[in-house]
C-alpha cells in the first residue's frame, strides 16, 4: 500500500527523522495561508499523487511569496499530472503540500528495503541523490552501496559507519546519520513497511541531515497489524474496480481491453493474458479467483468483470486442482441468470470434476463456447469479442 | 530416486484441523503419504482421517521420526509454527500459507538457514514425487493427481502451484513422466529458489531434464542461469515464461506478490535473454514443452 508524501513525512516526524516544515492544502487560499506560516524566503508547492516523476511533470514548483504560492497552487491543483509512473491517463491532483525551502549543500540517497534475493533487510545508500535510483544502478552501479541487515539482529553501529563513510561523511556527520538511520529502521520494522525511501536526503549548508522527499510503501500482508496505516489509504488514488475486488478478496487488476478474464491461479491467469495477446486480442482485466474459489466467489467475480462496460466477451479458464470445476460451473450458471449475462462466454474446464462441470454448462442453455486447450481458449475469446477492441 | 520426498518420508501437518488442512491431509493420505501426526494447539486427542492430533510439535518428534512438516496455519501464526518445527529439528518445511508479512518470512528463512533446514514456499502447493508421495495440495484430489502426474525423468519447478500441475499434465499427456515436481511459491521472498534446488536434481539419477514455470519479478531466473553455467549442469532445462504482457507495466502486481517488476532485470524480456544465453530453452506455449525437452534430452545423450 502506498501513501502520500505528506503522510510519509508525518510518520517520519513522529519517529524523529528531520523533515522540512510543511502543511497540506486543497485550495489556493489554503496554500497561501500555509506559505505564510512557514519561515524562510522560499516555499515549495508539491502535488500529492501516488506517483514519482512529479517534478519533471510540472507538479513541483517554487514560490518566493505567499501570494506566489497561491498562484502556483492554483496551477497545480486540478491539473492532470502525467509521468512515467502514472500511465498515459495521468492522475488528477487534488492536494498540494506546501513546504519550507531548504539550503542544500548536497543531495544523497537512502532507502530501507526487504531484499528479495538475500531474504534480508537492506539499506541502500548512494551519493547520487535526487535521481531515479534505477538509472543510477544502470549507469554507475559502483555508486550504490547495499548493506544487508539480518532481520533477527538489526542494524549495528559498524554498519552505520560503513554507510556514512561511503557517503563521504566524517565522524561528526556519522554521529548525525546514526539516529537518522536507526529511526528509519525502527519505522520500517514497527510499521511493517516494504520500502522507506529518502530521495533526496539533503545535507544542509549548516551541516544537518533532512529528508527532503520521502516515499513509504507498506506490506499489504501486514496491514492487519496496523489499522493506523490502513487509515492513510486514499481511495481517490485507486481504481474503483480494484477497490471492489479487495473488498471481496479477489486478486484483480483492471486493464484496457475488451475480454474479461476469470481464471484460478495467478500463474494460469498471467499465461491466459499472454495467450489472448498472442491471439491478437486485448484482456480487460487480470483476475485470480484463487485456490479456494466456490460458487459465491465466481458470482462475485462475474459481477466485477461486468462492472467494466468495455467487456465484450468473458473467458473462464479453470484448471481444477483444489478448485472443483463443477462448483465453478454452478457459479457461472448462477451468475449468468442472476446478472442477465449478455456477452458470450468461452469456458475451459480441466482437472478436478471437469466432466461434471462441462455437463452443467452444456445443460444450462447459455451462450457458451467450450474449449479444451489454452490456445483454443485464446482464439475463441478473441473471436467472441469480435476482434481486438482497440 | 526423486528429490526431497519419497515413499519413506514421514511428515506432520501443522494446523491440521483447519478446513484446507483437512482436505490436504485426506488428499495426501490417499496418495500414499506417511503422515505421522498433526498439530493444533488445544485440540490434542482428536484425529483427522485417522491422523492423531497433538498440542505441540514436540509431542510427535519425541516419539517418532519426523522428516517434514506442512504448515497450514493462518498468516498471523505462521512464523511461530515454522519456528516450532525448526526448533524441534524438522528439516523440510512446506509453508502453504499465503499473505504472511514479508519480514516474518525473512525471519523464518534466516532461522531455517541457521538450523540447516529447508523451507519450501510460502504461498505454495508443496512437493510431489509421482508414484512415491506428495506433501501439500499439489494436484488436488489423489485421483486427479494420478491423472496429471506419472513417474518419470523430468523435474519440475514452478513459481505457481496451479501451473505445476498444468505442466505435469502436459508432460504426462506426451508420455513423459516426472521425477519430482516442486511448487516453490509465488511470494517475493521464498525459502528455496530454482538455483537452490538444482544441486538436488543434478545429483538425482532419475532426473534427466527440467521444466520450469517462471514469471516477472525478482532475480530467480537470472540466478538459475548463473548456476547452470557455473556448474556446467548435465540437465537440459526448458522454461515457460508467463506474464510477457507485463513488461510495459512496471510497479504492477498480478496476483502473486513476487511478480512485481521493480527494475529492468525483473522483466520477462530480460529473463528470457539471460536464460537463453545460459542455454536454457524458453517455450512460447506450454504445449511446446514436451517436444523441446525431448529434443534436448536426445542431444544430451
Amino acid at each position: 500500500m502506498n501513501v502520500h508524501e505528506y503522510q510519509a513525512k508525518a510518520l517520519l516526524r513522529e519517529y524523529g527523522v528531520p523533515v522540512p516544515a510543511g502543511a497540506l492544502a486543497t485550495t489556493p487560499a489554503e496554500a497561501e495561508d500555509a506559505a505564510r506560516g512557514l519561515a524562510g524566503d522560499v516555499v515549495v508547492v508539491k502535488a500529492q499523487v501516488h506517483a514519482g516523476g512529479r517534478g519533471k511533470a510540472g507538479g513541483i514548483k517554487l514560490a518566493k511569496s505567499a501570494n506566489e504560492a497561491k498562484h502556483v497552487a492554483s496551477e497545480i491543483l486540478g491539473m492532470t499530472l502525467r509521468s512515467h509512473q502514472t500511465g498515459p491517463e495521468g492522475k488528477v491532483v487534488r492536494k498540494v503540500y506546501v513546504e519550507a525551502g531548504s539550503e542544500i549543500e548536497s543531495e544523497l540517497y537512502l532507502a530501507v528495503v526487504l531484499d528479495r534475493s538475500t531474504e534480508k533487510l537492506a539499506i541502500i545508500a548512494s551519493t547520487e541523490g535526487g535521481m531515479d535510483i534505477e538509472e543510477v544502478a544502470e549507469r554507475s552501479p559502483e555508486k550504490i552501496l547495499t548493506v544487508p541487515v539480518d532481520p533477527n539482529v538489526g542494524l549495528a553501529a559498524y554498519q552505520v559507519r560503513q554507510i556514512g563513510f561511503s557517503l563521504g561523511f566524517d565522524m561528526d556527520r556519522i554521529a548525525k546519520l546514526d539516529p537518522f538511520l536507526q529511526a528509519l529502521m525502527r519505522l520500517f520494522v514497527e510499521k511493517d513497511a516494504s520500502l522507506v525511501e529518502i530521495n533526496p536526503l539533503v545535507v544542509t549548508k549548516s551541516g544537518d541531515l533532512i529528508a527532503l522527499d520521502a516515499k513509504l510503501n507498506f506490506d499489504d500482508n501486514a496491514l492487519y497489524r496496523h489499522p493506523e496505516v490502513v487509515e492513510l489509504r486514499d481511495p481517490e488514488e485507486e481504481d474503483p474496480r480494484e477497490r471492489e475486488a479487495r473488498e471481496i478478496d479477489l486478486a484483480y487488476v483492471g486493464l484496457d481491453g475488451n475480454i474479461g478474464c476469470m481464471v484460478n491461479g495467478a500463474g494460469l491467469a498471467m499465461a491466459t493474458l499472454d495467450v489472448i495477446n498472442v491471439c491478437g486480442g486485448n484482456p480487460a482485466n487480470f483476475l485470480d479467483a484463487g485456490g479456494g474459489a466456490d460458487k459465491d466467489k465466481v458470482r462475485d467475480a462475474f459481477k466485477l468483470i461486468l462492472l467494466d462496460p468495455k467487456v465484450k466477451a468473458i473467458l473462464v479458464n479453470i484448471f481444477g486442482g483444489i478448485v472443483r470445476c463443477d462448483l465453478i460451473a454452478e457459479g457461472v450458471v448462477a451468475a449468468a441468470s442472476e446478472l442477465g449475462l449478455e456477452v458470450p462466454l468461452v469456458v475451459r474446464l480441466q482437472g478436478n470434476s471437469a466432466a461434471e462441470g462441462r455437463a452443467i454448462l452444456a445443460d444450462s442453455g447459455l451462450n457458451i463456447t467450450p474449449v479444451e486447450t489454452l490456445r483454443e481458449a485464446g482464439e475463441a475469446a478473441v473471436a467472441a469479442a469480435g476482434g481486438t477492441g482497440r | 530416486m526423486s528429490i526431497l520426498i519419497n515413499s519413506e518420508t514421514t511428515f506432520i501437518v501443522q494446523g491440521i484441523t483447519g478446513r484446507e488442512a483437512v482436505n490436504l491431509t485426506r488428499e495426501n493420505l490417499d496418495y500414499g503419504a506417511k503422515i505421522v501426526g498433526g498439530v493444533t494447539p488445544g485440540r490434542a486427542g482428536r484425529d483427522v482421517y485417522g491422523v492423531q492430533v497433538y498440542d505441540c510439535v514436540r509431542d510427535i518428534t519425541a516419539k517418532t521420526r519426523v522428516d517434514g512438516s506442512v504448515v497450514c496455519v493462518p498468516p498471523r501464526f505462521t512464523r511461530d509454527a515454522v519456528f516450532e518445527a525448526l526448533e524441534n529439528g524438522i528439516k523440510l518445511i512446506v509453508v502453504v500459507t499465503e499473505r504472511i508479512p514479508r519480514k516474518q518470512v525473512a525471519q523464518m528463512v534466516e532461522l531455517a538457514n541457521l538450523r540447516g533446514a529447508r523451507i519450501i514456499g510460502p504461498n505454495c502447493l508443496g512437493i510431489i514425487s509421482p508414484g512415491e508421495a506428495k506433501m501439500g495440495g499439489v494436484g488436488g484430489p489423489a485421483a486427479n493427481t494420478k491423472t496429471a502426474y506419472t513417474k518419470g525423468s523430468i523435474g519440475i519447478m514452478s513459481r505457481s502451484g496451479g501451473m505445476t500441475t498444468e505442466i505435469a499434465s502436459t508432460l504426462t499427456a506426451a508420455g513423459m513422466g516426472q521425477s519430482t515436481a516442486v511448487s516453490i511459491g509465488g511470494d517475493a521472498i521464498i525459502g528455496t529458489s530454482y538455483a537452490e534446488l538444482m544441486p538436488l536434481f543434478e545429483a538425482d539419477p532419475q532426473t534427466q531434464a527440467i521444466a520450469i514455470y517462471s514469471e516477472p519479478g525478482g532475480r530467480m531466473e537470472a540466478e538459475l542461469a548463473e548456476w547452470t553455467q557455473e556448474n556446467n549442469s548435465r540437465l537440459p532445462i526448458v522454461a515457460f515464461m508467463a506474464g510477457r504482457f507485463m513488461d510495459e507495466m512496471p510497479g504492477m502486481r498480478f496476483g502473486h506478490a513476487g511478480t512485481i517488476v521493480e527494475g529492468k532485470a525483473d522483466t520477462t524480456a530480460e529473463k528470457i535473454k539471460r536464460m537463453t544465453e545460459a542455454g536454457i530453452a524458453v517455450a512460447e506455449r506450454i504445449s511446446d514443452i514436451p517436444k523441446m525437452l525431448q529434443e534436448r534430452i536426445g542431444e544430451a545423450k
